[in-house]
């Protein structure tokens, strides 16, 4: 028993339909939760209300690095051990990262004008982002404009991977470049610079939530890739048939 | 690896190989910039090293077309695909020559243009020895695009797209390189970045490059 297992499709199918309800369910309870506990916490003293952009703001920050790396890991183990699945779950992740890409980006700049004065700064984090963003297109598009499925799956996969090393080396860069108005990381574990617990907890339950909407999302979409492969497949056989 | 790097050059001077076409182009940017934004000599001064690099990246992503997209139409990139160098060495050999062809006369010509953009006499070396460094970094990359495009019709602008990213840190370290040549701060540190990443971008890309070739040809 090992995880290669899920490598065929058919357990895949068995075992993502199995997960599924429980990650949609999760992702509503906890969205739903973690939101109204977060819109019903006090007004920050400095920042007022608009402090409780931070619940949409910072899940979807993090998730937009963090499917990045996944999508990393699905293509290396796509271009090392030639699952399909693994490949079909880098596209599927794609344009679930870019639009938390994008939902980053704008809720930054509904934050960031009245705080800074501003819709937008050449701030480092904000244009890592929005590089990060560029790199979610240029994925993307690379997949939709090769037609055989495997190709594309060779090629986007070493996208990836350049682009990975690039992504992360523009985020350093562009610390170089300029010097930046946002904060810190916004859950750092010393103690003088942690958040306050009100605002902290609710956080960890969006966190939660957009981390299993994440995953109810990618299930949903790998699986449909997957019932696309089939079907196109079927297709080729009726044809010779 | 010699015979190829010369049959490229040959192709690239001889009639309708478009060598200095990058040239051409980098005048006109030169020439359009104080159209858009004014000819004060201080505010172009002030713009000339971003527009100027700007300008080596749009010259390079011109001709990046020309690495593959011809061989691979009539059918020579199979025969080297095939021959005895590995085709590694292939990709690094086709880079150098578009390199030859469009980055170093680049360089050569920089200081010319940096004369139409105002940019101050105590930049102009910096401004050479940052193209010269950073350059070749931006013709592997774009042969990596060229390879992982080359079987589509309609790569162009989708290679634009996925090229331009990865020379962001080029170009953040090679404007920084001239920007403090001129105001005299330290260069050590762009100066390390921008060789560095060129390094590492000759040393690897040339696999990822070879292994997307060798996707598109099978």
């Amino acid at each position: 028993m090992s995880i290669w297992e899920y490598a065929n499709p058919v357990k895949f199918m068995r075992l993502s339909g199995a997960i599924l309800p429980f990650a949609v369910a999760g992702a509503v309870i906890c969205m739903v939760g973690g939101l109204i506990w977060g819109f019903l916490t006090p007004e920050d003293y400095k920042q007022g209300s608009t402090v409780k952009i931070v619940f949409l703001h910072v899940p979807a920050a993090m998730m937009a690095i963090n499917i990045w790396v996944m999508m990393l890991v699905a293509s290396l183990i796509w271009l090392i051990r030639r699952h399909h699945v693994s490949a079909l779950a880098a596209k599927a992740a794609a344009p679930i990262g870019a639009v938390m890409t994008l939902i980053a980006l704008a809720t930054g700049a509904i934050w960031g004008q009245p705080m800074w004065g501003s819709w937008w700064e050449w701030d480092p984090r904000l244009t890592s982002f929005l590089i990060l963003f560029l790199f979610y297109i240029g994925y993307i598009a690379l997949w939709s404009a090769i037609e055989d499925p495997d190709s594309a799956a060779d090629l986007t996969g070493w996208l990836c991977l350049v682009g990975s090393v690039f992504a992360l080396l523009s985020r350093y860069a562009v610390l170089f470049w300029n010097q930046g108005l946002h904060q810190g990381a916004s859950l750092s574990v010393a103690p003088g610079e942690r958040m306050s617990a009100v605002y902290r907890y609710p956080l960890y339950l969006t966190m939660l939530g957009f981390f299993l909407l994440f995953v109810a999302l990618l299930l949903i979409r790998t699986r449909t890739e997957i019932r696309r492969r089939r079907l196109a497949a079927l297709q080729a056989r009726e044809a010779r048939a | 690896m010699i015979a190829l790097l010369l049959r490229d050059l040959t192709l690239a001077t001889r009639a309708g190989g478009g060598f200095g076409l990058g040239l051409a182009f980098f005048l006109i940017l030169c020439t359009l910039v104080p159209f858009g934004v004014g000819p004060q000599g201080a505010t172009l001064a002030l713009i000339a090293p971003g527009i100027l690099w700007v300008g080596a990246l749009l010259a390079c992503l011109l001709s990046l077309d020309r690495i593959f997209a011809l061989d691979f139409e009539d059918g020579s990139l199979d025969l080297l695909a095939t021959a005895p160098i590995p085709l590694e060495g292939v990709v690094a050999t086709k880079a150098l020559a578009h390199w030859i062809t469009t980055g170093l006369p680049l360089v050569v010509a920089a200081p010319m243009f940096g004369l139409l953009l105002q940019l101050p006499s105590g930049a102009v070396p910096w401004l050479m020895v940052s193209m010269l460094i950073g350059t070749p970094a931006l013709s592997m990359l774009g042969a990596f695009g060229a390879a992982l495009t080359v079987g589509l019709r309609r790569g162009g602008l989708l290679m634009s797209l996925l090229v331009l990213p990865l020379y962001i840190p080029t170009l953040i370290f090679g404007a920084e390189v001239i920007r403090r040549g001129t105001e005299g701060g330290s260069l050590a540190t762009p100066l390390a970045f921008l060789a560095g990443i060129t390094a590492a971008t000759l040393a690897l890309i040339p696999f990822a490059a070879a292994a997307a070739l060798r996707v598109n040809l099978r």
